[in-house]
């Protein structure tokens, strides 16, 4: 798993210099989650949509839609595509649009997301589904704590209390940093457990850089038959150390000689 | 094609009854609603199938993407509440999360236009069809009566995409035979012949055309009227065309802005195909306000009388 999320890191850092675009700081502090999702949770259909075990495939909604580059990543590195088409991340035609969309039939992407805060609405919907045809899929949401300013997410996360979603999962990145700054000083969420505490969540709090932590916490939630949310507290640019916590790399992309810093010190 | 007996019938029933009659045969159809359902009459297909009925509260923008969701599995998502809240609300959710990847979602508004009445401005929406016909992968439409509605609930339940369908608060003058009118998707609906003024129309205001067309007629002036329910993709084009060439004068008229609506389609067709100078008759750039219904129509001069008025103006200056 190590070694699988350096090559996560790593494609990360290549697709967005190569596109000279991107969302780098994000990307980097989800990585864990992702890599832990795909490979230890969720269950992944052996091949996208043509495959018997498709239909009963857990869904996942990137609602934070910038850090499409790790969930691209990981998809390939899952063999959902080749891991070649990662380089044309963000170019004229490519299937791996800057934010994820359907729209190119890209292998593993359930939904477009992109513009903050509709995602868990989405899934909120997929959920319903999902019950409505007596599917035993999880749906599993992964949100920015930026993104939680957004009014909409509040709605949905008070949708699926009302509907009592045991088959919905949400994740937190909390990395604290947004576009403007720390989220603390553009628009504090804190307290955010007792929030979504207080719409109905039962929330776990963990390292989200430690797999195992996020491991434990998703088959808790998943067993629990409870609403459950996680906040995994991460660090922005995570695996970087000119990039970690540095909200200036929210949308930038690294040069030549960056790029080689950082893949150096991820070899290291 | 047209009904000989009065009968004054409501568009929203027509929805509600459509709804439950459709849900009866597909399981897949689902509807949502923002706490509005007893007036945009969702509730009767809440009544019959409980657990495929999602209200959302007064939350639009989480009802959109739920919508979306529901929608990404295979089921078909009617979604209601008033034209208002149902377009501007949640502008964003409808481009990116529905129409963006083309889900097929079916949003049917009530409450369109000046005509919403007593709640004035803030509920008044003569913008909708503008911003809905500008987002790609939109079909829009605009029904006439009570039983056309009955067939384009149908027709949109059975074609694959996102949709918008504008429907009126008021009860409306049963205008097309129930038996003998069939709802076509690519045609504009010639409802009169004439030879001097081509007057295009959609929904409520159809009937107060045909009345202004009696009116004109009673001076000699021969009106053709052309109903075009579908104004995007704007299937009518070929038969506005063809009938403004024959008279030479096009007339438009909608309970709606005069900006982005139907007179926005009539005239960027003509503009390519046949410049015509073209009149638009809606309400101008301006918000409503409060009134009775026939009080507001009158006062947007959208009544029959108040458009016999400006269309003999504009005829006999031209």
């Amino acid at each position: 798993m190590e070694n699988f999320n350096k090559e996560v890191r790593y494609d990360i850092l290549k697709m967005i210099h190569a596109a000279k675009s991107g969302h780098p700081g994000g990307s980097l502090s989800c990585v864990e989650i992702l890599s832990v999702l795909y490979n230890k949770i969720m269950t992944v259909p052996s091949l996208w949509k043509k495959s018997p075990d498709f239909i009963s495939r857990d869904r996942f909604v990137l609602s934070k839609g910038h850090a499409s580059a790790a969930l691209y990543s990981v998809l390939a590195r899952r063999g959902f595509f080749s891991t070649q088409e990662l380089m044309t991340f963000r170019k004229l035609g490519t299937r791996l649009q800057g934010h994820p969309s359907t729209r190119t039939n890209l292998e593993g992407i359930e939904v477009s997301t992109g513009s903050l805060g509709q995602g868990l609405s989405i899934a909120v919907g997929i959920a319903l589904a999902l019950k409505l045809s007596n599917n035993p899929a999880y749906v599993y949401v992964l949100l920015g704590d930026g993104e939680m300013q957004e009014g909409s997410v509040w709605e949905a996360l008070m949708s699926a209390s009302h509907k009592k979603l045991d088959n919905l999962i949400i994740v937190i990145d909390k990395n604290n940093l947004q576009i403007d700054g720390d989220t603390s000083e553009v628009k504090t969420l804190e307290p955010l457990d007792k929030k979504l505490e207080a719409f109905g969540w039962s929330v776990k709090s963990v390292d989200g850089h430690n797999e195992d932590e996020l491991e434990k916490a998703f088959m808790q939630a998943r067993e629990s038959k409870k609403l459950c949310a996680i906040i995994a507290n991460t660090i922005k640019g995570k695996g970087v150390s000119f990039m970690e916590d540095a909200a200036g790399w929210h949308g930038k992309a690294p040069n030549d000689e960056e790029l080689r810093r950082a893949l150096e010190e991820l070899n290291a | 094609m047209l009904k000989k007996d009065l009968e004054i019938k409501s568009p929203r029933n027509a929805y509600g009854e459509t709804l439950v009659e459709l849900g009866a045969k597909n399981t897949d159809i689902v509807v949502l609603d923002a706490d509005l359902s007893c007036s945009t009459q969702t509730c009767k297909f809440q009544k019959a199938y409980p657990e495929r009925f999602f209200n959302s509260g007064i939350a639009e923008q989480d009802m959109m993407c739920t919508a979306a969701g529901l929608a990404t599995e295979g089921k078909i998502p009617f979604v209601s509440t008033f034209a208002m809240f149902a377009t501007a609300r949640c502008l964003d959710q409808i481009r990116n999360s529905i129409c963006y990847p083309k889900l097929n979602v079916k949003i049917v508004a009530t409450h369109g236009g000046i005509t919403v009445g007593e709640d004035g401005a803030s509920h008044q929406a003569l913008e909708d069809i503008s911003y809905m016909r500008s987002i790609p992968n939109m079909t829009v439409i605009v029904p006439a009566d009570y039983n056309e509605v009955k067939q384009v609930i149908k027709y949109v339940s059975e074609i694959q995409g996102p949709v918008y369908v504008r429907l009126a608060r008021t009860n409306l003058k049963t205008i097309f035979d129930e038996n003998k009118y069939v709802f076509n998707p690519n045609k504009a609906v010639k409802v009169r012949e004439g030879n001097d003024v081509t007057i295009i129309t959609n929904g409520e205001t159809l009937g107060e055309v045909l009345d202004c067309a009696q009116l004109l007629q009673n001076d000699g002036i021969s009106a053709e009227v052309l109903h075009t329910p579908v104004i995007k993709p704007f299937t009518a084009a070929g038969d506005v065309i063809e009938s403004v060439k024959k008279t030479g004068v096009a007339v438009t008229v909608e309970n709606h802005s005069v900006i982005g609506g139907l007179g926005s389609a009539v005239c960027e067709t003509l503009s390519e195909n046949l410049p015509t100078r073209v009149l638009r008759i809606g309400t101008p750039d301006c918000f409503g306000q409060s009134g009775e219904q026939r009080e507001l129509m009158d006062f947007y001069g959208l009544t029959g009388e108040k458009l016999y008025q400006t269309i003999s103006k504009y005829l006999g200056k031209k």
